[in-house]
């Protein structure tokens, strides 16, 4: 079973993030759960929402607290959330910054796990530029399918597919598109860098 | 067909499948969803002639429902926590009327102090208010006890209480089947009523009862939720045989033939008790479960017939009744009456605290190896609860208990980890 924590803030599309990642896996055939923490939630405060995705029924109903796969939607929350607690020592990671994990005071943190499986993508940027606002979480699951190939971009566009439409779906399926190029690029650099 | 859906839509679907005629309810967490999806349904016209009443609180939601059941309508509502206990009185009355509404319980913890989450407080506290309470434990099943509830309900003409976790299933996006209208319609006819207010055939309903015949009209209460025991499984097979899925019933096991352990609990929970009992079946442990998914009518022979050949029996439950411990212990406690078992409460996941697998597996060792009390508090933080009786026994003023626990825990607001 895969099991994956984003990580982000009231009114970035947490929920909806978890939502189409379970989507993507549910039209690739798989069985997938995702659900929020529940909480009074608040535009601005720290929000967490799960999903699991797995070949056969999901039926473990406990909060995610050893991720296979950490996303996180929003930097600030770095140094304020201990984002990290229970991450598995083979897991992803994927944090929307322009900036790298070294830049971000990260590197003793990825230091801990596997340096191909941590990437840092500029999701707010891209999202502006799609969509006019910033929302990364579509965004994320693209760069996400590039990481890991645990889902594929396709799927993700399905998904965006289900729950958006006309310019939005449009602009989400760009954005997503271009994260995954984007991460795609940056797996390439990494392993030239460890090829040399 | 399967769709990947929230476990509120997925309700409302089966709800709108099931063709009601009038839909009244107001809003309050963790039931919005629902009622929202059907409003939609309702104002795009895909449910005419449904009519949707917003209504002032909960107690005219259920008052309205009692209007339009009683005048022969298909009746619909949906309530949690504090809204439920709002409408009280009508719900005794819609029972004591033997009128067929359904309602969804999207379960939620009482005040004070305030909670949003889930647990089982608000259902239990209507336990013995006439209405048959179903639980589900995932979301297909919170789908199709809808559907089940509307045949059951209109056929014995008594109300149904379907009971769901609150965020636990109600925000839950999974794969739920969502049935074809015309597979739906095969199963739940169209209202018969046994009684309706027709202008053209006059009758009235709701007459005062003495002591001439008020022991009466609840008894025959009672011998309908004792004939539900007969349906209800009946129901549920006649449900599998058309949609090819086993949900419903009055209980169902889960590898307890040879278990000399078994766990009762009801709702969403048995997803991860189910996992759990398969963890320590690996390591040789002799555990099981059974679920109850009728809670009234009490399954009393069928939870006898599930237990008697364990040695142990522990009740894991999300409600508690103040001053004596178990609620749904306690009608085990009278399903085993006679048999030498030992038996165990486990209250857990009040206000919404997350109920792990890690803290079941170790629960459920303690159980086998008999070192769990009668009663336990999953996860029970002592050394809060000692602080504030330290606090009490030092000074008068102690002030607030809430304010106090979540000062000492450095919280600024609430939150499940």
């Amino acid at each position: 079973m895969l099991q994956v924590r984003i990580h982000g803030r009231g009114g970035q599309g947490v929920v909806t993030a978890a939502e189409l990642l379970s989507v993507a896996a549910f039209e690739e055939g798989r069985h997938a759960q995702a659900f929020p923490s529940f909480g009074s939630e608040r535009t601005g405060a720290p929000v967490v929402a799960f999903c699991r995705i797995d070949t056969r029924e999901i039926r473990l109903r406990e909060p995610i607290v050893e991720p296979d796969v950490l996303i996180v939607q929003d930097p600030t929350l770095l140094h304020q959330v201990d984002v990290f607690q229970g991450l598995r020592r083979e897991g992803y990671v994927l944090i929307n910054s322009r900036r790298g994990f070294d830049e971000l005071g990260l590197g003793d943190v990825a230091r801990r796990f596997r340096r191909e499986r941590l990437v840092t993508v500029p999701a707010t940027e891209i999202a502006l530029r799609h969509l006019g606002r910033p929302l990364p979480g579509a965004v994320l699951l693209g760069g996400f399918a590039a990481l890991s190939g645990l889902v594929t971009l396709a799927g993700v566009v399905d998904a965006i597919g289900h729950r958006f439409e006309g310019r939005v779906a449009a602009g989400n399926v760009a954005a997503a598109t271009e994260a995954f190029d984007f991460v795609g690029r940056e797996l390439q650099a990494l392993a030239d860098v460890q090829a040399d | 067909m399967f769709r990947q859906i929230e476990g509120s839509r997925a309700v409302a679907e089966a709800v709108a499948l099931a063709r009601p005629e009038v839909i009244c309810a107001y809003p309050i967490s963790p039931q919005t969803h629902i009622v929202e999806a059907l409003a939609e349904l309702v104002q795009a016209g895909s449910l005419a002639p449904c009519e949707f009443i917003n209504v002032e609180s909960e107690f005219a939601a259920m008052s309205v429902a009692i209007g339009a059941s009683a005048a022969g309508g298909r009746a619909y509502t949906a309530t949690a926590s504090q809204g439920l206990l709002f409408m009280a009185e009508a719900v005794y009355n819609a029972s004591g009327l033997g009128l067929p509404i359904v309602m969804t319980v999207a379960n939620r913890a009482i005040g004070a102090p305030i909670n949003i989450w889930n647990d089982h407080s608000d259902s239990m506290s209507q336990r013995d208010c006439g209405w048959i309470q179903l639980f589900a434990a995932h979301n297909q099943e919170a789908a199709d006890l809808h559907i089940q509830a509307f045949r059951l309900a209109e056929e014995l003409s008594m109300p149904v209480m379907v009971c769901m976790d609150g965020f636990i299933l109600t925000h839950a996006v999974e794969r739920v089947a969502m049935p074809a209208q015309a597979e739906v319609d095969a199963f739940l006819p169209p209202y018969e009523p046994r009684q309706v207010l027709d202008p053209d055939d006059p009758v009235s309903i709701g007459a005062m009862v003495g002591p001439e015949a008020f022991m009466e009209v609840r008894y025959l209460a009672h011998a309908k939720q004792t004939l539900a025991l007969e349906r209800i499984p009946q129901i549920a097979e006649e449900f599998a045989a058309r949609f090819g899925r086993t949900t419903g019933g009055l209980v169902r096991t889960y590898r307890t033939e040879d278990a000399e352990t078994v766990v009762v609990a009801l709702g969403s929970v048995l997803g991860t008790l189910k996992d759990t009992v398969d963890e320590l079946r690996e390591a040789g442990l002799k555990v099981g479960v059974l679920g109850i998914h009728s809670y009234r009518p009490f399954p009393l022979a069928a939870v006898r017939a599930a237990l008697q050949g364990a040695r142990r029996v522990v009740v894991l439950e999300k409600s508690f009744s103040v001053g004596l411990g178990g609620v749904v212990s306690t009608d085990v406690r009278l399903a085993l009456s006679g048999l030498q078992l030992h038996g165990c409460t486990v209250v857990a996941g009040l206000g919404g605290r997350a109920i792990t697998k890690a803290s079941l597996a170790r629960m459920l060792r303690d159980a086998v190896a008999d070192r769990l009390g009668a009663l336990t508090f999953l996860d029970l933080d002592q050394r809060m609860v000692e602080r504030q009786l330290q606090r009490e026994a030092e000074i008068r003023r102690s002030g607030p208990v809430a304010e106090n626990l979540l000062r000492d825990l450095g919280t600024v607001a609430s939150k499940v980890h």
